[in-house]
């Protein structure tokens, strides 16, 4: 528990220990409520930054011609969005939920590390001041994409070992909050919570918990010798030097499949929740979800190279990589199908977490069709760094692992800060996102499949109608997204008072504490039936 | 038919107005499935114009059909849940929640619909593979930002690099209007000239960073890496012109690195080839003779075009904080040797190229005596491709 000062007249009457006042709450907080708080607003501000160049890119895509970037400057945009996005956007965002929600499902009073807990939310905005500050150098910011393949990002200039360090701290951020999560889990549960009844979401991420783990270092391995690289005249990636360019991709991509699934799983975590939830019934196949989780994960250790489909790989490594992840569909598949099985003969209402966490099936499905596309090998080297590919992976994380993010927090906001949100306005939120959304990304599909490379600054104008109407729906979704600010803050001011059940349909720990939860809940374990 | 097809349109002018016309080709591409010539709204993969390209694409849209079935299915029972599964529909929920059956179904369901397509893709991919027998190679080289072709055995080789008025064009606020250009960013100066029906195994490696050689016609697509050698082959069947792209992010100018092949008969092919190899005899003769200033501003010019102008600019003006201009500098307007073993020897540490591997003797002289003569520079004198021997 924490080590500050009692203080009684604050808060909610629940509060038999609350924070102190003022930025010492914040800084020296070791408390999972406040740090999961955080760790959300974070990525929120990151959502926008990394938004704000997904923008410039956008704009800069409307039309043929370069009318508002130079193509270096552009690559820089296209890097930075990427990094941001995935490791400041969906990863802390979702280290927020699990510091929220996880002790609460699992009737423990706080994470295991609460002191770890603080420090891996507050390596974050240094690492990203860090990162950023790279646009405002000489040498400008990272441009090699955010794959960072050597030769081309070892020439960046200075601004490279910056990028480099932030990585590097992000990655102990990840690693300590993996730890953080996994200690809990095993070691705070409440007496008769047994694994195998622990909340779906719980179960996600302690999974993606293990994935961070394994694979982490070795990313953080692969930046290190792009660094020595660069700096120090080593030739681990350089052919000249008796170096393999391409064995970076190997390991970068054994990191980087797995960082998929670590963006993805608790969102499905996150859907396993909502869906139940609102259709009034039990999630469908329960054991089948955790060990299809279970397999997906080991699975995304095997798949690596097929990234590299073009990479130059002998047959065999070829026809491994195509097989093994072809069987990927089938885990992903259970799932999907578990999750409509929920819904099937239930009671449903489409609350704004509901109308995320169907968007979520019906979207992430799309991208999982052009996956299994993908999959394919002699077609996916037609497919490979093209738009079809953007449209892909797009289609997984935006309507995918950020709608899981967004339906979470609609879900759970009204425990966090006891109001309920607007309904109207979450829906409206959900509807003008869904609709901008597939218009940014669906014509990416097709743009891809006629012949436009990914990464391009600049295009011949048969691609010009379909990058105008992604153009419409990038600033369209971006400016939706301003909508779920105003929410979000509109409920945390006012609003109707949640009761502590919140939804009629929702069962586990977190719902049985008041709403707002105080700031320390489960001191005495529940008793789990 | 190809994906080099395009409707040419106007698309400059006032962009709100073409919102009405974008709704409308919106609307043309949900409901018309044929793609025609001037389809503006290109949809799919092109067929292609080799048996692999045709293969690829058989395989494509037999994935693409199995998933619309597959979303047919797994969507219809979603909605039909949503539409009458609903509270107001159904207050009282169902209680079932597991089942063996249905779940042991469901995974190996799908796990032979893999099998039955992982057979037909092996089968592509092992003949994708297969680049022994080949009629002819030729070994293209990734460079930042251009291609370079070698005929192996036919001592022809030549850089291939974006058309310079489309170079011009895609500068940032240049104001000239691309739509005028009916294969933007898509021409070269000189194209790869292969002959149709024969198995052409092409070598990829690459001189810097990595590279990709990508023609969607002939779906090859491969990585230039530099210090490895990869391979792949096509057989045309149709004589034509057929454009692609640098696929993997090299740098700045990524999007600006066109590729064009120009598929021949066998007879015109040979006839190009000769005509190729007469071309590198004037050029070792034209090394070994004196020639005039003027002469020799003349040629560089197109040398400067293919070879400078992407970082040096069309004015020699280069680009502030990036690369140097060429107008009054120190080292264009002193003295003509050290200019010239600069060009040849490159500047270690930037993007400036060692151009003496890949120009000639008479390229460099002339490429040297126009940047001393051209561009705001008028030094006056001029250096011969005997100097540029003697430097190397």
């Amino acid at each position: 528990m924490t080590a500050t000062t009692a203080d009684h007249e604050h808060h909610d009457e629940h509060d038999d220990h609350g924070p102190v006042k003022g930025w010492r709450r914040w800084v020296y907080s070791t408390n999972h409520k406040d740090i999961g708080t955080m760790y959300l607003w974070f990525s929120l501000l990151m959502f926008f930054i990394g938004g704000a160049m997904a923008l410039v890119i956008r704009a800069e895509l409307f039309e043929p011609g370069m009318q508002i970037t130079n193509p270096g400057f552009f690559n820089q945009m296209t890097t930075m969005h990427a990094l941001v996005m995935v490791f400041g956007v969906v990863m802390p965002a979702t280290v927020g939920l699990a510091n929220w929600m996880i002790p609460m499902m699992i009737g423990a009073p706080d994470m295991a590390l609460p002191r770890l807990n603080n420090w891996s939310f507050w390596i974050m905005p240094f690492a990203f001041t860090m990162l950023l500050s790279t646009l405002f150098m000489d040498s400008g910011g990272p441009a090699a994409g955010w794959t960072l393949y050597p030769p081309l990002s070892l020439q960046g200039g200075t601004g490279f070992a910056f990028t480099i360090f932030s990585i590097h701290f992000m990655g102990i951020s990840s690693v300590m909050g993996s730890i953080n999560i996994v200690a809990t889990v095993f070691n705070m549960r409440a007496p008769g919570m047994a694994l195998m009844k622990m909340p779906l979401f719980v179960w996600t991420w302690v999974i993606t918990a293990f994935l961070l783990i394994a694979t982490i270092p070795v990313f953080a391995g692969a930046v290190t010798m792009l660094l020595t690289d660069r700096f120090f005249e080593t030739s681990f990636f350089s052919a000249a030097g008796g170096g393999d360019p391409v064995m970076y991709q190997h390991i970068f991509w054994f990191f980087a499949h797995p960082e998929v699934y670590i963006l993805i799983l608790p969102s499905f975590g996150v859907v396993s929740q909502i869906i139940p939830t609102f259709s009034r019934k039990k999630l469908f196949g329960y054991d089948s979800m955790v060990y299809a989780t279970a397999s997906i994960a080991f699975l995304s250790f095997i798949v690596w190279a097929h990234h590299m489909f073009t990479v130059g790989m002998p047959l065999a490594g070829e026809l491994f990589f195509m097989f093994s992840t072809m069987m990927i569909a089938v885990p992903t598949g259970v799932k999907v199908f578990n999750w409509i099985s929920t819904m099937w003969r239930g009671s449903l209402t489409f609350e704004t977490p509901m109308l995320f966490a169907v968007g979520f099936v019906v979207m992430f499905t799309f991208g999982g069709f052009s996956g299994l596309m993908m999959a394919i090998t002699p077609v996916d080297i037609q497919y490979h760094d093209t738009y079809f590919i953007v449209a892909h992976f797009h289609y997984v994380l935006v309507p995918g692992a950020v709608y899981g993010i967004i339906g979470s927090v609609y879900y759970w906001l009204p425990k966090w800060c006891g109001n309920m949100y607007d309904e109207t306005l979450g829906k409206w939120h959900f509807w003008l996102s869904t609709i901008f959304v597939n218009l940014l990304f669906f014509p990416m599909h097709f743009v891809g499949l006629a012949g436009m490379p990914r990464r391009i600054p600049d295009y011949h104008m048969q691609f010009a109608d379909w990058n105008a109407i992604a153009t419409i729906g990038a600033f369209g979704f971006g400016f939706a997204q301003l909508l779920f600010v105003y929410v979000v803050v509109k409920a945390i001011r006012s609003g109707e008072k949640a009761t502590d059940q919140v939804w009629d349909g929702a069962e586990g720990l977190e719902w049985t504490i008041p709403s707002p939860a105080p700031y320390h809940t489960f001191s005495t374990p529940p008793v789990i039936k | 038919m190809t994906g080099s097809t395009f409707s040419r349109r106007k698309i400059r002018g006032n962009l709100w107005m073409r919102i009405p016309a974008v709704l409308m080709g919106l609307m043309a591409a949900l409901s018309v499935s044929a793609k025609t010539e001037e389809y503006p709204f290109p949809i799919n993969l092109p067929v292609g114009v080799t048996e692999i390209s045709r293969d690829v694409y058989g395989l494509h849209m037999l994935i693409f059909w199995i998933c619309c079935v597959i979303a047919v299915g797994v969507f219809g029972v979603l909605f039909w849940s949503v539409i009458f599964h609903r509270k107001s529909k159904n207050p009282v929920p169902a209680n079932f929640h597991e089942s063996t059956t249905v779940e042991i179904i469901w995974t190996i369901i799908p796990f032979l619909i893999l099998v039955a397509m992982a057979v037909p893709a092996a089968k592509v991919l092992v003949t994708m593979e297969q680049t022994g027998d080949a009629d002819m190679t030729i070994k293209v080289t990734g460079y930042q930002w251009k291609w370079h072709y070698e005929y192996i055995g036919e001592d022809v080789g030549f850089f291939s690099v974006l058309n310079h008025e489309h170079n011009a064009a895609r500068q940032t606020g240049s104001g000239i209007d691309v739509s005028q250009f009916p294969h933007y960013l898509k021409d070269v100066d000189k194209p790869l000239v292969v002959p149709v029906g024969q198995k052409i195994r092409f070598l990829h490696t690459s001189s810097d960073v990595i590279h990709s050689w990508w023609v969607q016609d002939l779906a090859v697509k491969k990585d230039a890496v530099p210090g490895f050698i990869n391979e792949n082959w096509a057989r045309i069947d149709e004589p034509g012109t057929y454009r692609g792209k640098c696929a993997e992010l090299c740098g700045r100018d990524h999007g600006f690195m066109p590729i064009v092949v120009e598929a021949l008969p066998q007879e015109e092919f040979d006839a190009w080839l000769a005509a190729q190899k007469a071309g590198v005899e004037e050029d070792a003769m034209a090394s070994a003779q004196h020639w005039e200033t003027e002469e020799l501003i003349a040629r560089g010019e197109g040398v400067y075009n293919t070879n400078c102008i992407a970082c040096h600019q069309a004015g020699g003006q280069g680009i502030p904080g990036a690369f140097p201009a060429i107008t009054g500098s120190p080292i264009a307007t002193g003295d003509a040797s050290e200019h010239a073993a600069l060009v040849i020897n490159g500047v270690v540490g930037t993007a400036m190229a060692a151009y003496g591997q890949q120009l000639s003797d008479i390229e460099l002289a002339a490429v040297v005596t126009y940047q001393r003569n051209a561009l705001g520079n008028s030094v006056g004198d001029a250096i011969q491709p005997t100097d540029v021997a003697a430097i190397r």
